[in-house]
């Protein structure tokens, strides 16, 4: 079972139906009680928008603390695009100093700063790099130059360079995708990217199924 | 590397798929779902479904249609046609719509492209501009209503309007070239492309392969968008994206 954060802000449909293109069970939850009764074994946290409205919601429903806590017990966590970006210290986007994101990796969240030939947002269909061969969520995938589909103007910037999972060119180097244990997170989105995409859902949907729930 | 995008259009009038000549002679052809699974097949980056349903009974069916292709194809769908509020707008992300496209509506209230900007982000607004070129031979006007209404809008000048209230991308096509399988309209996508920071999607007008690599090259576009040629089979998605790799264009394979 892997349960997917509902915060009101943005279409599930195509993560729901990506992870059950590749066998897994689903549920949509909204509070930490449904998350808790759930028994899932696997949480992904989607998002489009804006990440005010993704890190308010999440703080406003108590799931904030449910991330955290999921992610330090080292319980298999997905985050995509802004699911990513809300687990930084802070980001850029948003009026007046930015937006405080949830702070449970250390770093920040930054505009893409291009030359004016690099169309902002960065969007379309890029490679990616995967700087941890081993990882099992690249599992069946090329090390390099497999194509996401990416939709973005801000990227994380994480302060602990160990934390990479991929990495992207965009005129410069960014984070494509971090992970570490079984927390992972991915700017691009999977449930976009067509069989590769599928595939990361199926690498993250076999992590969380080899954790016994109890 | 970022690929250039090539991006099937199917206009889907009451649930079914159509392609209008010159937007005016419609001949219907098939069903969108499975438009867009063989389009997902032939390894389309991107899908855009216009809308254009006169009425708004048949408009209810349009939100199934995007739904049903959410679910079986893993790839961003572009949404457009008869979207006028905030409302509309959230009522088709939520059906399984990526993006959604605006043209009129934003034409008369441009207020539009920041409140969904700022309530769904810029990544998710598309202006569709419909451009025809100005007697004086190097400006471009905006026109609504498939090329009906002539506007007071510059197709540039508004462009970079709408960039600042917040669209995350340009979908422009050509009046003038839409149906002459003569080739894009090259200056013009290009005028708009060189004055705004977001993506431009060029549309209208192509006929063979080498329009699809001109208007990337000369035009500056970051997508190409085909309906008639796709859907007919005149060209498939995959010889254009061979087309255009062997000329040194990135695309997706």
């Amino acid at each position: 079972m892997i349960a997917v954060i509902d915060n009101g802000i943005c279409n599930l449909r195509s993560v729901t139906k990506a992870l059950e293109a590749v066998g897994a069970q689903v549920r949509v939850v909204q509070t930490p009680v449904e998350l808790a009764s759930s028994g899932a074994q696997g949480l992904v946290l989607p998002g489009v928008g804006a990440l005010r409205d993704c890190v308010a919601s999440l703080r406003a429903t108590g799931l904030a603390e449910s991330v955290r806590d999921w992610i330090s017990a080292d319980r298999p966590f997905l985050g995509v695009c802004l699911g990513m970006q809300a687990l930084f210290d802070h980001s850029e986007e948003g009026a007046a100093g930015g937006t405080a994101g949830l702070g449970i990796f250390p770093g920040r969240v930054v505009r893409f700063q291009r030359a004016s030939e690099y169309k902002i947002p960065h969007m379309g269909w890029n490679t990616v790099r995967f700087t941890h061969p081993e990882s099992p969520l690249r599992d069946g995938l090329d090390l390099d130059g497999e194509s996401f589909y990416f939709v973005h103007s801000f990227h994380c910037v994480p302060a602990d360079p160990a934390l990479v999972l991929g990495e992207c060119d965009y005129g410069g180097v960014f984070t494509a995708a971090i992970g570490r244990g079984r927390c992972f997170a991915t700017q691009f989105h999977p449930e976009k990217s067509q069989s590769k995409g599928l595939r990361i859902y199926r690498n993250f949907a076999t992590i969380a199924a080899s954790v016994k729930v109890g | 590397m970022l690929s250039r995008r090539v991006i099937p259009c199917l206009d889907v009038h009451a649930g079914r798929v159509v392609k209008g000549i010159k937007f005016l002679e419609l001949r219907d052809a098939g069903d969108p779902v499975e438009s867009a699974k063989a389009y997902d097949a032939q390894g389309a980056d991107e899908l855009v479904f216009l809308d254009i349903t006169a009425s708004s009974d048949g408009r209810g069916i349009m939100h199934d249609v995007v739904a049903r292709t959410a679910e079986q194809c893993f790839m961003p769908l572009t949404v457009g046609g008869g979207l006028r509020t905030v409302a509309d707008i959230e009522a088709m992300l939520k059906s399984g719509a990526d993006k959604v496209s605006i043209n009129t509506a934003a034409i008369k209230d441009p207020q539009l492209i920041r409140s969904a900007s700022d309530r769904f982000g810029a990544q998710c607004i598309v202006l569709a501009i419909d451009a025809k070129r100005e007697p004086d031979g190097h400006s471009w006007r905006v026109y609504t209503h498939g090329g009906r209404n002539r506007t007071e809008l510059d197709a540039v000048k508004w462009a970079e309007e709408a960039v600042r209230l917040g669209a995350g991308e340009i979908l422009l096509t050509s009046m003038d070239a839409d149906g002459t399988l003569a080739g894009f309209d090259c200056p013009l996508t290009r005028a708009v492309s060189d004055a705004v920071s977001v993506p431009v999607i060029a549309s209208g007008g192509a006929g063979k392969l080498d329009h699809f690599a001109e208007v990337i090259h000369t035009g500056h576009a970051s997508a190409v968008l085909a309906a008639s040629l796709f859907h007919f089979g005149t060209l498939t998605v995959s010889q254009v994206k061979n087309h255009l790799a062997s000329v040194g264009i990135p695309v997706r394979h």
